[in-house]
């Protein structure tokens, strides 16, 4: 997908705007742990969105699970936490994902969504959606 | 009859009409109410679920019944004033018109993507993001940099010429005319532009930035324009159908209004131009 490729390059971009941010990056993602395959974007989440990740992004915690079903989340048995702050995301019907935050521009697994909400924060806290 | 014009043609006059009716909006606490109504379909509004004012049939008429709503409570600020379209064929830079200090105001600033120039800059105090996905309360745009490109005029007329207006199972991953201009399906037009201006635009709460109401005045002229170009084709599904809106089936959250009141659009208002 064309847009994917374009916003992969300029999560890397932004990156390099700064030492700081860059060393983070290229330390890699300091993964926690937790069940599911970890540090490869690719395949931290299965088609199912059923795996489990936990890790640091640019110094954001962001953890994604599957949901209790009947959970009140709509559109996805999936959650997602960025700081421990809850990013709503809903699944489209051919498997990708969107946040509230990039709610026009589906991304292939909950991880890569909670990463590029990392992106879009700039450090902002969520707030709960009034 | 009202007319909805381009913003490009708009008169200095016009110009700061529509933009001391928005701000005026905002300082009577009436505005964030369409912000926090928009967001509110938009979580809801599920592929497998419910779906209303998105990924569905009806984006397009709950959409034109909600710019209406809005429009007419501008023209009761000033009764002369019109929502303006965008048309990003047309209008496709940073550095258009439409971003100028006399309408919109610019990009946001490198960095935080704030908004600084125009009317609607945090630092002016008039136009504080109250309903909001976080902690900022300003502003943020990022031209051209979730997307590169705005969609073209070449896309928007294969997108045009698409027979039939929707498909089963009639959300996010039909066939027809209503899921292309949508944009999950085809090029993509509504949602790459949304992901063009980026900021308060790409999320749920995108009426905060007031180009959300010049982009989809354009995407309601875009319907109209097929309409125009498809006399035979029409609204679907005409029968009713579990969780989508259908033809004659009232719309949340006015619950008095139907697609189908919502096909003639000049009983309403008319535009400038054909596309
Ligand atoms: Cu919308
Ligand atoms: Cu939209």
């Amino acid at each position: 997908m064309p847009e994917a490729g374009h916003h992969a390059e300029l999560t890397r971009r932004r990156m390099l705007q700064g030492a700081g941010v860059a060393l983070t990056a290229a330390v890699g993602t300091a993964v926690l742990g937790l069940a599911g395959p970890t540090g490869t974007p690719a395949a931290a989440a299965g088609p199912g969105g059923h795996d489990t990740f936990d890790e640091v992004y640019r110094g954001r915690r962001i953890q994604g699970r599957p949901a209790a079903s009947g959970h009140h989340h709509h559109g996805a048995d999936y959650t997602v936490q960025v700081d421990g702050e809850e990013l709503h995301v809903m699944r489209n019907a051919d498997g990708t994902w969107i946040s509230v935050v990039n709610h026009y521009q589906p991304h292939q697994t909950p991880l890569a969504l909670a990463r590029a909400a990392v992106v879009e924060l700039q450090g902002a806290t969520l707030v709960p959606i009034a | 009859m009202a007319v909805r014009k381009n913003q490009a043609t708009l008169t200095a006059k016009e110009k700061r009409d529509f933009v001391d009716a928005l701000l005026q909006l905002k300082r009577l606490g009436r505005y964030d109410a369409y912000v926090s109504t928009h967001n509110r379909f938009i979580v809801s509004d599920t592929d497998n679920g419910e779906r209303t004012g998105h990924r569905s049939p009806s984006f397009l008429p709950w959409h034109r019944k909600f710019l209406l709503q809005f429009e007419q409570d501008l023209q009761s600020v000033n009764p002369a004033v019109t929502l303006p379209y965008w048309d990003w064929t047309a209008d496709r830079t940073a550095t258009a018109g439409l971003w100028a200090d006399d309408l919109l105001g610019g990009n946001g600033r490198s960095g935080d993507n704030r908004v600084t120039t125009g009317p609607f800059a945090g630092a002016g105090g008039q136009w504080t993001i109250t309903v909001r996905p976080d902690s900022r309360d300003y502003l943020r745009r990022s031209l051209g940099t979730g997307v590169a490109q705005l969609p073209t005029r070449a896309e928007v007329e294969s997108v045009l010429a698409v027979q039939t207006y929707d498909a089963a199972p009639w959300n996010s991953s039909s066939a027809g005319f209503r899921n292309q201009l949508e944009g999950w399906r085809g090029v993509n037009l509504h949602n790459r532009v949304h992901v063009w201006v980026g900021g308060l635009m790409g999320t749920g709460m995108s009426p905060n930035d007031p180009v959300f109401w010049l982009h989809h005045c354009f995407i309601d002229k875009l319907w109209a324009e097929w309409q125009r170009r498809h006399p035979q084709q029409g609204y679907l599904p005409t029968a009713a159908t579990t969780n989508v809106v259908s033809l004659n089936t009232a719309m949340k959250p006015w619950n008095d209004t139907t697609p189908a009141d919502m096909l003639d659009h000049t009983r309403y208002y008319t535009y400038d131009s054909a596309f």
